[in-house]
């Protein structure tokens, strides 16, 4: 369970970003995480959801982009997504492939919105937390 | 709204440290290599029988993690080379920054091999680039044969597979040739070997891995310097 490790990474790398954006506020931050990145996604977003709780991102949304196991053959150069750790070649067979994505685990984008436009009251409004009954 | 593109790794600092270690590594010839597996897999046993078998002025050096205790430390001390205990408190995996700090008073032109022993967990510590030249992935007979396919990341990542306490066989309905089939089927390349650190079957074949990576990684440091 390094999901808090990683969510902390995120958070960090969200944090550095916003410097270089005065005026603004993230929205949105987007992470690709591929197949063999080991990385369970519910457990990524409960540990987000925990540590931007009560603070000033509570309203930062996290969107995750699953990356499928690719593989090219080196004899035909075919380009495939392995299913049931089947990596040999579908369309010559070759046994000869390498892996070139699925272990991604990546900050894609952030998604920043300018303060005091139209948008912000209604936004942070609507994503207050319900409270626990 | 605005979207501004990121496009880094969200482990870039600790990939950045790993990028630093791997190049002292390389500019003094020390092979690193981490050690990966389940809590209870035997990697201290496997540690101690490496140890044991190497020549006492040999120039090598363990750093073991664990969360709690310097148990395995003590284990790894009574062969006289350099141990260090690394706890990590409760994180479930070695980073990079760990290692530089506990490498920190260590001299790396006095060593030609590092092992470092990380903290019992098959997911974790395959997201954590350490600097080393291989990742090793050990997996007791006790486990079961599927645990190549339940958990590739680790295994599509490890140079080789170390199947222990082969002892054990006799007694558990373990299938040792389906597990190895079941890793080759995440890593068509891995490397295995079978050994048993009570009765030693095995250790040769261990042994002779790492000399021959030790043999490999020293012509590559040397064109490397020159």
């Amino acid at each position: 369970m390094h999901e808090m490790g990683i969510a902390n990474s995120v958070l960090e790398a969200v944090r550095t970003e916003m410097g270089l954006h005065p005026g603004t506020y993230p929205c949105k931050v987007g992470v690709r995480i591929g197949e063999l990145a080991a990385i369970d996604q519910d457990a990524l977003r409960f540990c987000f959801e925990a540590i931007i709780h009560e603070t000033d991102l509570k309203s930062l949304q996290l969107g995750i982009e699953l990356c499928p196991r690719r593989h090219r053959c080196q004899l035909c150069g075919c380009e495939f997504i392995v299913r049931d750790y089947d990596s040999s070649c579908p369309q010559c067979a070759s046994l000869k492939t390498t892996c070139i994505s699925g272990d991604e685990l990546e900050l894609a984008y952030l998604e920043v919105e300018e303060y005091g436009s139209s948008t912000f009251g209604a936004k942070s409004s609507q994503r207050e937390r319900p409270h626990r009954g | 709204m605005d979207r501004v593109p990121l496009e880094r790794k969200v482990l870039s600092e600790n990939d950045r440290i790993a990028a630093e270690l791997r190049a002292r590594f390389q500019e003094h010839g020390v092979l690193c290599l981490n050690i990966i597996s389940s809590p209870g897999s035997g990697k201290t046993s496997l540690l101690e029988r490496t140890l044991e078998a190497l020549p006492p002025h040999d120039r090598v050096a363990v750093l073991t993690g664990d969360i709690q205790t310097e148990n395995d430390a003590d284990r790894l001390k009574r062969f006289h080379f350099p141990v260090k205990q690394i706890t990590t408190g409760g994180t479930c995996h070695l980073d990079a920054r760990m290692i530089e700090r506990h490498l920190a008073d260590w001299r790396l032109e006095d060593l030609d091999l590092l092992l470092i022993e990380n903290v019992g967990n098959l997911v974790c510590p395959s997201s954590y680039d350490l600097g080393e030249a291989a990742k090793i992935v050990v997996l007791s007979v006790t486990e079961g044969e599927d645990k190549p396919l339940k958990y590739p990341s680790i295994f599509f990542k490890s140079d080789l597979l170390v199947l222990s306490k082969i002892d054990l066989l006799p007694y558990v309905p373990f299938d040792i040739e389906a597990a190895a089939e079941n890793a080759r089927k995440v890593h068509p390349e891995m490397e295995i070997v079978k050994v048993s650190c009570l009765n030693r079957h095995g250790l040769h074949e261990w042994m002779m891995w790492l000399a021959e990576r030790r043999r490999a990684h020293k012509p590559l440091v040397q064109q490397t310097a020159s």
